[in-house]
């Protein structure tokens, strides 16, 4: 089997090069599938018979549910690869993935704080769904602090890594929680392996929103990535290069 | 598919609903911008103090020349 595509993978300057290439054009989709599914879903779409208006927040709800479990899934693969191959490209993804994971879990419990209370009449209920995406809130935040927990290096990204693994058992408790406990939040509405139980004109917006999440999903991941990149190898020659050709081009410009 | 509000006062009410929904909107993109901007203030931070440090080493081998 040839291996090169991971070795090359597994390079920081491959990635960074790359990344300067596509990421332009990535954010730029990213952008107008954000704001085609948000016009679309707020100003378009049929309200909904029994929630009126405030159904409307499953256009920012379901995508940032959806990237905070995904997310935290990609952490904590980045981290397993990161122990077994010791590749230094992947710590610095599983790095990268616990800051954007923390946002979009925080996302996700607000949107629904405030789609709660309209429909539930509350803000905040201590049920299966709600709790088990605080814990996975906190998971994110303990990845986070492991990294600053160690002065060496090696030890807080392995810490962090083991952190990761072991909270992925907290995924398969998310996805199911609507169907173990009785719980006010409703069952999935998309399910892959049958038709969604929602009209297209509200499910087609949805799923611009999903497909517009996961591409800022992966522009937030690479920008994050990069810097993760350019602090560790920053007395690399590569970084130096970078630095001197950006000077180059102001000074060109100045004159 | 067709326009749910035909006026501003509309849009902005959602069916008594307006609050709730344009502040899950205003958290999301805000959110949203931050993980963007965060990242590229950052980065231009970094090649900034490599773009120093690189100046400072010029500066260091400069004179260290000339003290020869």
């Amino acid at each position: 089997m040839n291996w090169v595509w991971f070795y090359r993978l597994a390079s920081p300057l491959w990635f960074y090069q790359t990344t300067t290439r596509w990421l332009p054009w990535l954010g730029l989709l990213a952008f107008i599938l954000l704001a085609t599914g948000l016009v679309w879903g707020l100003g378009f779409a049929p309200q909904d018979a029994k929630q009126g208006n405030s159904f409307r927040i499953i256009y920012m709800h379901v995508p940032a549910s959806f990237l905070a479990l995904a997310g935290y899934f990609l952490m904590a693969t980045a981290g397993a690869i990161g122990l077994i191959w010791k590749m230094k490209l992947s710590y610095m993804v599983m790095k990268a993935a616990a800051p954007i994971g923390a946002a979009l879990t925080f996302l996700a419990l607000f949107t629904g704080a405030v789609w709660g209370k309209p429909t539930w009449g509350s803000y905040w209920v201590w049920d299966a769904r709600i709790t088990s995406m605080l814990i996975l809130l906190f998971l994110y935040f303990g990845v986070l602090a492991l990294q600053y927990a160690f002065h060496n290096e090696e030890a807080s990204n392995k810490a962090s890594a083991i952190l990761a693994l072991i909270g992925t058992v907290n995924i398969p408790i998310i996805y199911k929680s609507v169907d173990w406990w009785y719980t006010l939040h409703q069952p999935s509405t998309i399910k892959l392996t049958s038709a969604p139980s929602m009209h297209p004109d509200m499910f087609q917006p949805l799923l611009v929103m999903i497909l517009g999440f996961y591409c800022f999903y992966i522009v937030a991941l690479c920008l994050f990535t990069r810097v993760e990149i350019l602090r560790r190898e920053r007395k690399t020659g590569w970084v130096g290069d970078l630095v001197g050709e950006l000077n180059g081009s102001t000074e060109g410009k100045r004159q | 598919m067709k326009v749910q509000f035909q006026t501003i006062n509309q849009i902005l009410d959602m069916g008594g609903h307006g609050f709730y929904v344009w502040s899950a909107v205003f958290v999301t993109l805000t959110v949203l911008i931050g993980l963007i901007v965060r990242p590229l203030l950052q980065h231009k931070t970094v090649l900034n103090q490599v773009s120093q440090d690189l100046a400072r080493e010029k500066l260091r081998k400069k004179t260290a020349g000339e003290g020869n």
